[in-house]
């Protein structure tokens, strides 16, 4: 019986996230932007810094490939006029391409089809998602980020996301880790026993493109050496409100105006924390 | 570069022989790592004693196959041999096979042989591997996992049971081998450290500072007195984040719903902290080569108000949740493990603790700046069992409060170092070291090799590793339902022990 009570001790404590922005305080290192215009300023030095191979410079043209930044910061050190730390949670995408910024020059259309055919094939879905988690190799602190979805802060029950123990009732698959090869078999069974329409999803630069063990001799590029991946998650690990954002961009109900607003823009609390050296 | 007392034998029998008197003469035996020199391959065991690191070598020439076990009288090398054997093909001498633990690999087929700096193409592994199984009257095998019902890292036990007791049980952690000892050869040592950071991704820091430890041994290198209190205050973090996490998969277990979000919601809170004081949730990229990266971007008062906050509320939970028999009855006298095995196992952490065995590496040898903010050694609390582990831990977490606010005012006092430099750059070193740490699971231990600042050998040994071999241990009198509390009390990361 004293537990009643202690459950409503700090009142509502969840996130209003996709609906309105979240107030997560500021300085959280989501993403690495890159500023284009002084691309002229770098020289390929930049390119060795990055320990995963993420930075390509071609000229006067410069991309950061966040499907295999880790976010150390090397190149934000290193060429801070170009490179710098963004707040952003809302990293993921539905092409593996995307996930290079400055974007890559490509018609609109393509983008436009790859979103509908997704949209199409988990239509059915409605605002029921069952979610199968699968470890494939992950270095321990994405299942962490991933079970954080159920505490009280996030709580995806409340748009109608489970954590199912069954692949057969789930509708998304949820990778974490680089893909190894010891676990290539059980990922295909249950990826195999998941009924139809269903959606995979990587969670983290790891599964994405394998990052810091990328092409080891039980590892590849992620997993989509073994699977076909529909949303890219971003992060090392992932955030759980970058997760979040990926889970609800896996089955079309991100709020429309939303599909880039940023988890913290705008946080309706006022708490601000003091930035100055202790 | 190794301290006084490593020393080399000529041969691998008075090798198994040195270690075997030392553990005769009381020391724990911490591990046994390998490492490919060429053709030849190095044997380095590591043994504690009273605290202070004994270590022992010995070089196999090329073309050696076996060397002496020392697992009949150290029963705990067991796993340290069946990891040498995958990732070298080394087997030993006696009469039983070597079962493989983290690459079953077909016989005859190449091995990876970290240190060797020759990259193994991708291999795939050997389905056949065997694995030790019980026979018996109605004995069958229930085998759970790797696809678990949960969010859990990949790990499958083979759970032999007649149908409630569990008289035994096996398990393979292969399915998450990711190889991550050879993809640090190459790097350069300021690079390493983000990989060992992902080594056991719960432990990120713990894994930092043993790497970092040994890099700076290595380097004959005092890092600055501020970089210490800063270390201290992630590590610390660290810890309570990761007990939280042993707390909240207990009262899941256990059903208390409300227990689950309440220290769902304290865990989130530390983790939040953790960002705003580095940017990242698990501390990544504070701790460098050298020091650490900057000063913790909060004021210290800011942060120590934070911490009153989360401290005051994770109390209260606390003790109801101690007061509370429905939870309780599910720990008291589950999962015991004697003083005499985790003193024969040589357990780490709290696992060992538990069962009275106290050796804490913070105080035993003090790394970062916990000579400076003295002891907190533990009551003992002796009974072995799951609720004694978990006593432990939430003992731990105060404890971990205590040192966060004394390093935060300590810090706080002597303000930044001169000319604000965190850490001292190490470039161009060779040589090789261990280090070590505390991390939330017990001693860590790396051992780094390193030529003109290029890393060749990193072999970091978690504490996971070191207590999972007892998990089969620790079903005495238990039965399935058990199951999830006793795998919960161990609080261990598959990752650190796959590797």
């Amino acid at each position: 019986m004293p537990w009643i009570p202690r459950g409503l001790r700090n009142g509502i404590v969840t996130s209003r996230y996709p609906y309105k922005p979240d107030g997560y305080g500021a300085g959280f290192r989501g993403t690495i932007e890159v500023n284009p215009d002084r691309a002229a300023q770098v020289t390929e030095d930049v390119m060795i810094v990055c320990p995963t191979r993420a930075i390509t410079v071609e000229g006067e043209k410069i991309r950061l490939d966040q499907g295999k930044c880790i976010l150390c910061g090397r190149c934000v050190t290193k060429a801070p006029q170009v490179f710098r730390f963004a707040e952003s949670f809302a990293t993921s995408d539905l092409r593996r391409r995307s996930l290079v910024v400055p974007s890559l020059e490509e018609s609109d259309a393509t983008v436009d089809a790859v979103r509908d055919s997704l949209a199409r094939r988990v239509k059915t879905l409605r605002r029921s998602i069952h979610v199968r988690h699968v470890d494939a190799g992950s270095d321990g602190s994405d299942e962490w980020e991933v079970a954080a979805l159920t505490n009280p802060v996030y709580d995806v029950q409340r748009l109608g996301i489970y954590f199912t123990a069954s692949p057969r009732h789930a509708d998304v698959l949820l990778v974490t880790g680089a893909g190894s090869t010891g676990m290539t078999e059980s990922l295909l069974h249950t990826f195999e026993v998941m009924p139809y329409p269903k959606v995979v999803l990587a969670a983290g630069v790891e599964a994405i493109s394998g990052g810091l063990i990328t092409n080891g001799y039980v590892t590849r590029e992620g997993i989509a050496s073994v699977l076909d991946v529909d949303v890219f998650v971003p992060g090392s690990p992932a955030s759980p409100f970058g997760l979040l954002h990926g889970l609800l961009m896996a089955v079309n109900l991100l709020p429309r105006p939303m599909q880039h607003v940023n988890a913290m823009a705008e946080p309706e609390t006022t708490t601000t924390w003091g930035r100055e050296v202790t | 570069m190794m301290d006084a007392s490593a020393t080399v034998s000529l041969s691998s029998e008075p090798f198994a022989a040195k270690v075997r008197s030392h553990v005769e003469a009381g020391a724990r035996f911490a591990g046994l790592m390998a490492s490919a020199q060429g053709p030849r391959t190095q044997l380095l065991a590591v043994l504690s004693q009273h605290g202070s690191l004994i270590v022992e070598r010995t070089i196999l020439p090329e073309g050696t196959r076996q060397y002496p076990s020392l697992t009949p009288s150290i029963p705990s090398a067991h796993w340290y041999e069946r990891e040498i054997f995958d990732l070298f093909g080394l087997a030993v001498s006696g009469s039983y096979p070597l079962e493989p633990l983290v690459l079953p690999l077909a016989p005859g087929t190449a091995r990876p042989r970290p240190g060797s700096d020759v990259p193994l193409p991708f291999v795939t592994l050997d389905p056949t591997a065997p694995i030790t199984r019980l026979s018996g009257e109605g004995v069958f095998t229930m085998s759970y996992g790797p696809v678990r019902s949960g969010v859990f890292e990949s790990v499958e036990y083979l759970v032999e049971t007649p149908g409630e007791d569990i008289p035994s049980l096996n398990l393979r952690v292969s399915y998450k081998h990711r190889g991550v000892e050879k993809a640090f050869e190459g790097l350069s040592v300021a690079d390493g450290v983000l990989l060992a950071e992902r080594y056991e991704g719960v432990a990120s820091i713990a894994h930092a500072l043993a790497y970092c430890g040994a890099v700076e041994r290595i380097a004959d290198l005092t890092i600055p007195m501020q970089a210490g209190f800063v270390r201290v205050l992630h590590a610390e973090l660290e810890r309570i984040a990761n007990h939280l996490d042993t707390v909240i998969r207990h009262v899941e277990a256990a059903g208390q719903a409300v227990a689950f979000s309440r220290f769902s919601l304290h865990k989130e809170r530390v983790q939040r902290l953790r960002a705003r004081l580095c940017g990242g949730r698990f501390g990544r990229g504070v701790v460098v080569v050298g020091g650490v990266s900057g000063p913790p971007a909060m004021s210290a008062s800011h942060l120590l108000l934070e911490l009153d906050n989360i401290e005051a509320e994770l109390a209260a939970d606390t003790k109801l949740l101690m007061g509370t028999p429905s939870f309780l009855d599910r720990l008291r006298g589950t999962g015991v493990l004697s003083p005499e095995t985790v003193r024969d196992y040589g357990a780490l952490g709290p696992v060992a603790r538990g069962s009275g065995m106290l050796e804490d590496v913070r105080f035993a040898r003090p790394y970062a700046a916990y000579g400076r903010l003295g002891h907190g050694l533990l009551d003992a609390l002796g009974e072995g069992d799951a609720l004694a582990r978990q006593r432990v831990r939430l003992q731990e977490i105060v404890g971990a409060f205590g040192l966060i606010r004394r390093a935060v005012e300590e810090l706080n006092e002597f303000g930044g170092p001169p000319d604000e430099k965190w850490f001292t750059p190490v470039s161009n070193v060779s040589g090789d070291a261990l280090g070590w740490s505390e991390a939330p699971q017990g001693e860590i231990l790396t051992w780094v090799q390193v030529r003109d600042g290029v890393l060749t050998r990193v072999k970091p040994r978690s504490a996971s590793f070191h207590n999972l071999a007892m998990f089969p241990l620790a079903f005495p009198k238990d039965i399935l339902t058990d199951f999830a509390f006793i795998e919960a009390s161990f609080g261990l990361s598959i990752a650190g022990v796959a590797g």
